[in-house]
């Protein structure tokens, strides 16, 4: 009990930190994601074949090299002398992109073929069709896997506090540096943690009742 | 082919448009590429020099070793993590109350707290000087918790007749577990076992942050020891080490999509759930839902509807496949 309240102002700091990261890495991933299962499922080829490389290669990288590849290597591309929190924020979007992709992707074919049939049948082209008939019916399918990604997403972004972003794995970090018995800090990081995934996976829950439709 | 979905076989007008399409996108992508390669040439990192670092045999024999290391705890966090999954899974199907509390409490708590939290608490509370069991240990416990639901989702899947029929024969329910359920299970769940294993592999790598001398970990000790034109050469290493580590996963993924192919063809009825597990590790619990929920329950049928589509990527030419003997 000690170690949070003698802490009190990094803890919430921290926690504030994961929960920032979270929020700014998932609007990342998933523009990045259902762009690129856009691209995955279009009838351009070289616009495929990017998006197969895409998800193949981000998906086979450890995270903790993406992270080092947006610190080390972007900078020298790119910008150089982005803060810690958006180049973070930018390496567990791009990772968690590729898996919202894949989950984007299997959506649409739960699509009944009718569906796009009809719409081509009217006349819409394929971005209309995507746009109007088969995404928001394959978002009802998504809703489940893609509250699994986010809460797999709000774990990752641990990693970030390795990397000189605030938020609660760095306070376990600087908790134990300090000192402190390592049992009561795992508990209170691993509570804030808790309260940030319930809070997703109860998010999703309502989404999903709200879009419930009977098939 | 799922493309087909969307859009009919182009006229020619479409082929036309397309074409275009593909060379505006394809010029774009390359422009992009010719972008980061010029910025990196223009900042010094494509120079020879920084890549001739790798023909020294003492930086080739430190990757050689990272590589070793990392494959070590690799063993044995698979050979850990597996096992703990099958105690776990039979923990959690038990007829015992206080068992069943107890697994499910464990699965429940380690899968949702990030794993580095637990290597770290692992590494500083109790293996402070054993860095590689302290990853080992905790990549274990937090796959072993995922592994036990996928062998329990296996479990599930396998028809109720395999087990009254061991039971009718007289086996006791250890027997029925270990001889009958399990085998089947472990069979069925064979490419999400080794996709998580892919997981697995790949968070090896949170080894660097403490401080185990893995592949990422030398990888930065490599970078920031030597000097070249005046600059790290962390590009280079960087390109060399992802190169490894991506090589080893797609390796290990195109097993997993092996054995499903494989399995498919065979006709045992049990049909093996899709190699993209390593998509989103809780979703593939939902796969057998796909079979339970056959019979029609509201709440089954979306979950159903994902499950049968979570496709590996490289596997959209099953379609032909599957019907084949």
């Amino acid at each position: 009990m000690n170690v949070l309240l003698d802490n009190f102002p990094e803890f919430r700091d921290g926690f504030i930190g994961t929960v920032s990261i979270t929020a700014v890495s998932s609007v990342i991933a998933l523009v990045l994601g259902v762009l690129v299962a856009g691209m995955r499922v279009s009838p351009v080829p070289p616009l495929r074949y990017f998006g197969t490389a895409w998800v193949t290669l981000l998906r086979n990288t450890p995270l903790t090299l993406l992270f080092l590849i947006f610190f080390f290597v972007v900078p020298q591309i790119f910008f150089s002398g982005l803060s810690p929190f958006v180049l973070g924020s930018l390496a567990l979007g791009f990772y968690t992109s590729s898996f919202v992709c894949e989950a984007v992707r299997s959506g649409i074919n739960t699509v009944p073929l009718g569906q796009a049939e009809a719409a081509r049948s009217i006349g819409m082209s394929f971005p209309q069709t995507l746009r109007l008939v088969v995404l928001p019916q394959a978002t009802r399918s998504v809703i489940p896997p893609l509250s699994s990604i986010f809460i797999a997403l709000t774990k990752n972004s641990a990693i970030a506090g390795a990397f000189s972003v605030a938020e609660l794995f760095g306070w376990q970090k600087l908790m134990s540096d300090r000192g402190y018995a390592i049992t009561p800090v795992f508990i209170w990081v691993a509570l804030g943690y808790l309260v940030v995934t319930f809070v997703i996976s109860g998010l999703f829950r309502l989404l999903e009742r709200r879009m419930e439709v009977a098939r | 082919m799922s493309a087909s979905v969307l859009y009919d076989a182009p006229g020619p007008k479409a082929t036309v448009r397309n074409r275009i399409y593909a060379v505006v996108g394809g010029a774009a992508i390359v422009a992009l590429i010719v972008f980061a390669l010029k910025r990196l040439s223009d900042t010094g990192n494509l120079a020879p020099e920084m890549w001739d670092i790798f023909n020294y045999s003492g930086i080739r024999q430190n990757i050689a070793d990272a590589v070793l290391a990392t494959l070590k705890v690799f063993g044995l966090a698979a050979v850990g993590s597996v096992l703990l999954g099958v105690l776990l899974a039979v923990g959690r199907l038990s007829d015992h109350r206080p068992v069943r509390l107890v697994a499910t409490t464990f699965i429940e708590l380690f899968r949702s707290i990030p794993l580095l939290i637990t290597i770290y608490a692992i590494w500083v509370g109790f293996l402070t000087d054993y860095s590689m069991w302290a990853l080992a240990l905790g990549l274990s416990v937090y796959n072993g918790c995922v592994q036990a639901e996928v062998l329990r989702a296996g479990i599930n899947s396998v028809p109720r007749g395999q087990s009254e029929a061991a039971y009718a024969l007289g086996m006791s329910k250890t027997q029925v577990m270990l001889g009958v359920l399990m085998p089947q299970a472990v069979r069925a769940m064979l490419p999400t076992i080794i996709s998580q294993l892919v997981v697995t592999l790949k968070d090896t790598s949170l080894g660097y942050i403490i401080l185990y001398p893995e592949l990422l970990q030398t990888a930065r000790l490599i970078a920031s020891n030597t000097q070249v034109n005046g600059q790290y050469p962390y590009v280079s290493t960087i390109v060399v080490v992802g190169t490894i580590y991506v090589t080893m996963c797609l390796l290990l993924s195109a097993l997993a999509t092996w054995i499903e192919r494989r399995g498919r063809r065979a006709k045992t009825g049990l049909v093996p759930a899709p190699a993209g597990g390593a998509a989103a590790p809780e979703a593939t619990v939902t796969v057998p839902a796909a079979r339970t929920g056959g019979a029609g329950g509201a709440e089954g049928a979306p979950a159903a509807g994902t499950g049968a589509a979570q496709e590996a990527p490289g596997s959209e030419g099953d379609a032909g496949t599957v019907g084949k003997p």
